[in-house]
């Protein structure tokens, strides 16, 4: 297929514009010297990076932010790697309908899933904004980490496990000599993706944020509705440039096609 | 001695029961097979063996102590796994290393006790290698010492060779053999390689939906199948079937119809039934033209042939050039037999032939069902 089309060709430069140029224009603008967000930008400066760090606001977020995806993700794992590992090794009753309840969180909106916990954690039980934030993000990471954890259980052969046990390991031990080293990369990637989940994610954190208590793309929604300046454009490129790093690292573990295969 | 025994066990698959009032006693030192069609229950009474699978009914008994219940990181037993199973994630030393580290067993004698095993199995200079770095072979190689470094009371193999190519395989087998002997361990072997099986064994057990259709030593079981499903699955392609049996200690006959008779050498202790056939492998079995059998044929006088005994009247339907010799298959009223002989010019299709049955080459076999 050496043949040159050239319709396809154009096709693609203009899907792909369509897909990278708001990137490119957002990019553009950060580092423009005006007070709006303004394309082509006029000037050149960084302040509006500098404003970030000014801005009380974007940093408790940002910590609040960062200690919801990485307690979450802790919490995600504690219940996501024992289930995963149930799923992909055990037979037992029930298993299918346990299988779609881990995964729907990825399957039912955001919205709903983020006005359902509003409605039952926060004035069912009431319990605090931050507990109620830090469950609703718990929730959103496990299908990830089920599934890239069930993916490379799935690829690691059962028997060696049974070796280890004819060796006199219990199953415990074999799970941490034997298996933990050997699926370490999808756990890494999987921890990985959540944490971006949890990072980018807004339709959840939305209904759960309250006095004092936000996540830094809520914060951005209510910066962008007092203020239209390039802050919000600089800290979109920082987003990115995250973003970006996390993905490169875990298509360089284990490959994206791992998200895509259907297991 | 008994080492251990399996007493009516059963073994079920989700609803489908593999195993179904099992039993299978084995002798300390002897290396054991397990030999049978896929689905023949094998590997499951080698997993049941092992531990990794629990009976539904049944108890297992290992030196005395009822076993039935032990967990398998409990039991001690080596086991050698078809995909043979190493660490993916440690050298070869500490795949070896792995099992006494469990024991608790210090620094030194592990370094001693590896490198033992590693001699024992050849692979000295390969400590730090990773299986990802070893050939088929020399990873199965790995996987024995380490199961065997633990000194375990009991060795399983389950399909260990059938990874390997053809010359590796044999070479596999007969290290395997040197290694049990010299170690004197009790082994049960899986195979479902019959030459394999055969040549390793001390005893082989034929298996065949979930019980075990004979066990005895491999010549005895080459020699004499006792039953038609063992007969079949050895070579013997050619079975007869005659009405009624007549048996006078050292002769069995079958009487057939008009005065068709079979003769068969009768083995003392060889328990006789009232559903016998007699087998015969195609090599044993001989065919003759009526020229040929009136100067009497595989110690058979012309008299007795023309009698009717141990011999059948066909004409040759087909006809196949196998090198050394030829190979018929010949039509007859008792059904179609096959046959093989050296000869110069081969019978022509439709050829009228007699097949001639030598009274010590035909074994009685209890008919399957």
């Amino acid at each position: 297929m050496k043949e040159k089309h050239r319709g396809l060709a154009l096709f693609t430069t203009l899907v792909f514009i369509f897909l990278l140029g708001p990137l490119f224009i957002i990019m553009a603008t950060s580092f423009g010297d005006s007070t709006v967000l303004k394309f082509p930008p006029e000037g050149f400066s960084f302040r509006w990076y500098k404003n970030i760090f000014d801005v009380e606001m974007f940093m408790t977020t940002f910590k609040v932010t960062i200690v919801v995806a990485l307690a979450g993700n802790l919490i995600a794992l504690l219940i996501g790697v024992p289930a995963a590992y149930a799923l992909s090794r055990f037979n037992f009753k029930g298993k299918g309908l346990l299988n779609t309840i881990f995964i729907s969180p990825i399957l039912i909106p955001g919205v709903v899933l983020g006005f359902t916990m509003l409605k039952y954690l926060v004035v069912t039980f009431n319990l605090p904004i931050y507990t109620s934030l830090l469950i609703g993000h718990v929730v959103l990471m496990l299908p990830f980490i089920i599934r890239v954890i069930a993916s490379s259980l799935s690829n690691f052969d059962y028997a060696v496990e049974e070796a280890a046990m004819s060796l006199g390991a219990s199953r415990l031990k074999t799970f941490f000599t034997v298996v933990l080293p050997n699926i370490r990369s999808g756990l890494i990637a999987g921890v990985l993706l959540a944490f971006l989940e949890s990072f980018n994610n807004v339709d959840i954190s939305v209904f759960m944020t309250g006095p004092g208590v936000s996540t830094l793309p809520i914060q951005m929604l209510t910066y962008v509705e007092n203020y239209f300046d390039p802050t919000i454009a600089a800290i979109s490129v920082l987003l990115m440039a995250v973003t970006a790093l996390l993905m490169f690292s875990i298509e360089r573990l284990m490959g994206l096609s791992y998200f895509t295969k259907n297991n | 001695m008994e080492l251990l025994s399996l007493q009516n066990i059963s073994v079920a698959y989700e609803k489908n029961l593999i195993l179904k009032d099992f039993n299978l006693h084995i002798q300390e030192g002897e290396l054991i097979s397990l030999l049978g069609p896929s689905g023949c229950g094998k590997t499951t009474t080698l997993r049941l063996i092992a531990g990794f699978l629990e009976a539904k009914d049944g108890k297992f008994m290992f030196k005395g102590k009822d076993y039935t219940r032990v967990p398998v990181n409990k039991r001690n037993f080596g086991f050698v796994f078809q995909s043979y199973a190493l660490f993916p994630h440690m050298t070869v030393y500490d795949n070896v290393a792995y099992g006494l580290r469990l024991r608790k067993v210090d620094q030194s004698q592990i370094a001693k006790r590896v490198q033992e095993m590693l001699e024992v199995v050849d692979l000295k200079g390969f400590e730090k290698r990773f299986p990802g770095e070893l050939s088929g072979g020399q990873r199965q190689r790995v996987a024995i010492a380490r199961a065997l470094v633990i000194q375990p009371d009991l060795l399983l193999f389950d399909e260990p060779l059938s990874n390997l190519d053809a010359n590796l395989r044999v070479n596999m087998r007969v290290e395997i053999r040197r290694i049990q002997k010299q170690l004197g361990i009790t082994t049960v072997y899986v195979s479902h390689d019959q030459e394999e099986c055969f040549s390793i064994s001390d005893k082989v057990a034929i298996m065949n939906k979930g019980i075990i259709e004979q066990l005895d030593a491999p010549s005895t079981i080459y020699k004499y199948p006792t039953t038609e499903f063992v007969a079949r699955f050895i070579g013997f392609n050619n079975f007869i079937e005659y009405g009624e049996m007549h048996n006078d200690g050292s002769v069995v006959t079958l009487h057939g119809a008009e005065g068709t008779r079979l003769e068969v050498s009768h083995r003392s202790g060889h328990p006789l039934t009232d559903s016998m056939k007699g087998a015969i492998r195609p090599d044993d079995l001989l065919v003759a033209t009526d020229s040929e059998c009136a100067e009497g044929v595989g110690g058979l006088t012309a008299a007795e042939l023309a009698s009717g005994l141990n011999v059948i009247n066909g004409s040759v339907k087909i006809s196949t050039f196998l090198g050394r010799s030829y190979q018929y298959v010949v039509d007859t009223p008792l059904g179609e037999f096959t046959v093989n002989r050296e000869m110069e010019q081969p019978f022509d299709r439709g050829t009228t032939v007699k097949l001639v049955l030598p009274r010590e080459k035909v074994v009685l076999v209890q008919s399957s069902k």
